[in-house]
């Protein structure tokens, strides 16, 4: 195990950020945190760097204690904060070269790890960091976060901010860095990049809900999810809301999503309903399930 | 080492690259050292005066005329009611009321002696004073000159004596304020400046979120410190240089004492000032935050540290307070090195207080900053 978390909790004051939190990371996995801003997982990554201590429980990153073996974890992972934290005011590569040498190595040491992602802002290694755009930026925080060859990774909210082109980059990194065999714990608010972890937890109000791969997840959702779409889509949502055996309505894209109480569900009498109801094109078909929709239901 | 050194050099780097910081730390202190050395006296001058002459004698016009030579008085136009002069002094328009009463020559004659009624402003009492010093010097040496002359021309040979004072003011013989004020303000400057800019300094890391990415590096809490502070240090006697050579250039102010004494005691007393600097840094969470508290103590260090108001006629709580004001300790030593020529014997009291006070504040600042919470 890469990364053991036992009954972590923290309070702020009367505020429970986080409440008795347990989870593992194994060796060279991809471990993603899913939940909304405010949900706990950046006080996760400041107890597990070692930045916060935690009131009650214990956890571990490489087999050190957070607690009492925070100095070889410094040494030993990686951090990027999910607001940008290096010197706007330097160079990128006054940067690099910065976070190298306070971690004892140089940028030619590790350079085989960082080329990859190095390469592609390289052509501005001598713009201030503070200029770049929030992309590079990105790289940027990661060629640090890596200068010094950490063997557990973790990312805040990485892509927070970030256009959708880099983000898919971004993750792509992330892969090819999993590949080198680095444990990577990264956090997100958008479920559409749930897919490409190996395992997920669902956290809402400091509590964890769900911890399996993505796959799983959603195989296990048992209920079915109908899109549902009419001209009117305001006076849908409505309707739908007042038929009686409705589970669960809410806008998902294009379509209102719709679940019923009932397993054996007929799709023609909401059809009915809804004609009753004066709406014209009428659109009902059963959805794909998404992260999104487990979570909307937990 | 190597930690440390490569730390000191990213400090210097951004110090560099922030041109606005760069004319606050070098152009500030040089006018302020400029204008507040010439604006800061505490002679008073062009002091107006009217005089309402009730008598019109040759005696009374010979008190108005020992006005006149005088070069802090501008004698206004003679009134002839004290209820216009005192209209006049409501006016803003003089400072002094001088009445001289009806029969101020007989009486003076005859009687040798008399009185004359005197009114000051003293919407600023400092001012007042001075004023109503300068007022009763000149009037004391009319006095002895009439007494003179009267003896002259009376049969009484009894002389009374007449004791005359001539002081003979010691290091600074002239009595130039600006000899007084350019080390005061010199040591105004090096510490605001230092406590400003490392009271800011590691607050800034914090605001901008960069501290974070510090704090999980295995960089030691010492390495930090010293790298983040030792180029301020740097700068605080960079700042005493400039200000020392335009004090010499300038001001003309005299180097008495030994220049390698006021670098070693600066040298220590700024590691005071960066420990208090510090010290705020941890305590804050904005740079916002520690400016204003960098300021309150700076307010208070400024005018308890004898350079405005002399420490001797403050009430007897307030002298104690000024002993853990640094700055009190580093004007004295200006002065007494400067213009005193005082050796390091002389200036060992202040250096070991200086010395006990920065070791326990930086004790104290190293021991509140932590990287983890």
């Amino acid at each position: 195990m890469s990364i053991i978390v036992h009954n972590i909790s923290k309070s702020y004051k009367a505020v429970k950020a986080i409440d008795a939190v347990s989870f593992n990371v194994e060796e060279g996995e991809l471990f993603g945190l899913i939940g909304p801003d405010g949900a706990g997982k950046t006080t996760i990554f400041r107890i597990l760097t070692t930045l916060l201590i935690a009131n009650e429980g214990n956890a571990s990153v490489s087999g050190f204690d957070v607690a009492k073996d925070f100095k070889s974890i410094r040494n030993s992972v990686g951090y990027m904060p999910g607001k940008f934290s290096l010197y706007q005011d330097l160079t990128v590569e006054e940067n690099l070269t910065f976070f190298a040498t306070i971690f004892g190595t140089t940028i030619d040491a590790n350079y085989d790890l960082i080329k990859d992602i190095y390469v592609q802002i390289e052509p501005f290694k001598n713009r201030r960091a503070g200029a770049l755009s929030g992309g590079m930026k990105q790289k940027l925080a990661l060629c640090c976060a890596l200068i010094h060859a950490p063997r557990v990774l973790f990312l805040d909210e990485p892509t927070t901010g970030v256009d959708p082109i880099s983000r898919k980059e971004f993750w792509e990194m992330l892969k090819r860095l999993q590949q080198k065999g680095i444990t990577i714990l990264v956090s997100t608010p958008y479920m559409d990049e749930t897919s490409l972890c190996d395992r997920i937890a669902l956290i809402q109000n400091g509590k964890i809900l769900k911890i399996d791969s993505p796959e799983n997840i959603i195989k296990n959702y048992e209920k079915i999810i109908y899109d549902v779409s009419t001209r009117n889509t305001h006076s849908l949502i409505h309707d739908l809301k007042n038929y009686a055996s409705h589970y669960s309505v809410y806008a998902f894209g294009e379509y209102i999503h719709y679940i019923d109480k009932n397993s054996d569900f007929d799709s023609t009498n909401l059809r009915k309903y809804l004609e009753d109801k004066n709406h014209t094109e009428i659109e009902i078909k059963k959805a794909n399930i998404t992260i999104e929709d487990v979570f909307m239901d937990l | 080492m190597r930690t440390i050194l490569f730390i000191v050099q990213k400090e210097f780097k951004q110090i560099f690259r922030d041109k606005n910081m760069l004319k606050l730390i070098f152009i500030l202190p040089i006018l302020q050292l400029l204008i507040l050395s010439n604006a800061a006296t505490f002679d008073v001058k062009n002091i107006n005066i009217t005089f309402v002459d009730n008598d019109q004698s040759a005696e009374s016009r010979a008190l108005i005329n020992s006005f006149k030579a005088s070069s802090y008085f501008n004698l206004t136009a003679p009134l002839f009611s004290e209820k216009q002069a005192i209209e006049e002094m409501q006016k803003g328009k003089t400072d002094i009321i001088v009445n001289v009463p009806i029969n101020f020559s007989r009486d003076l004659i005859k009687e040798q002696q008399t009185s004359i009624s005197v009114t000051i402003n003293a919407i600023d009492a400092a001012t007042a004073g001075i004023e109503n010093v300068y007022v009763a010097q000149i009037v004391n040496a009319f006095g002895r000159n009439i007494i003179t002359k009267s003896n002259y021309f009376s049969t009484n040979k009894e002389v009374p004596e007449n004791i005359l004072v001539i002081p003979s003011f010691w290091y600074n013989n002239t009595l130039n304020y600006k000899t007084f004020m350019v080390p005061g303000i010199l040591v105004l400057l090096v510490t605001m400046l230092t406590l400003f800019l490392s009271s800011m300094n590691i607050v800034k890391e914090k605001e901008l979120g960069t501290l974070e990415q510090i704090n999980v590096t295995p960089i030691k809490k010492h390495q930090f410190i010293i790298g983040k502070l030792f180029p301020f240090w740097i700068l605080g006697l960079i700042v005493l240089t400039v200000g020392l050579l335009i004090s010499k250039i300038v001001f003309n102010v005299p180097m008495l004492g030994s220049i390698t004494l006021i670098y070693l005691f600066t040298s220590v007393y700024l590691l005071l000032v960066l420990g208090i600097g510090l010290f705020i840094s941890n305590h804050t969470d904005t740079q916002q935050q520690a400016m204003f508290i960098a300021w309150f103590f700076m307010v208070i260090f400024i005018l308890m540290s004898g350079l405005f108001t002399p420490i001797e006629s403050m009430p007897e709580w307030a002298q104690r307070v000024t002993l853990i004001n640094p700055i009190r300790y580093f004007v004295e030593v200006m002065r007494m090195v400067m213009l005193k020529g005082s050796s390091f014997v002389d200036i060992v009291p202040q250096f070991i207080i200086i010395s006990l006070y920065a070791f326990v504040m930086n004790g104290l600042a190293v021991w509140s900053y932590k990287k983890s919470n």
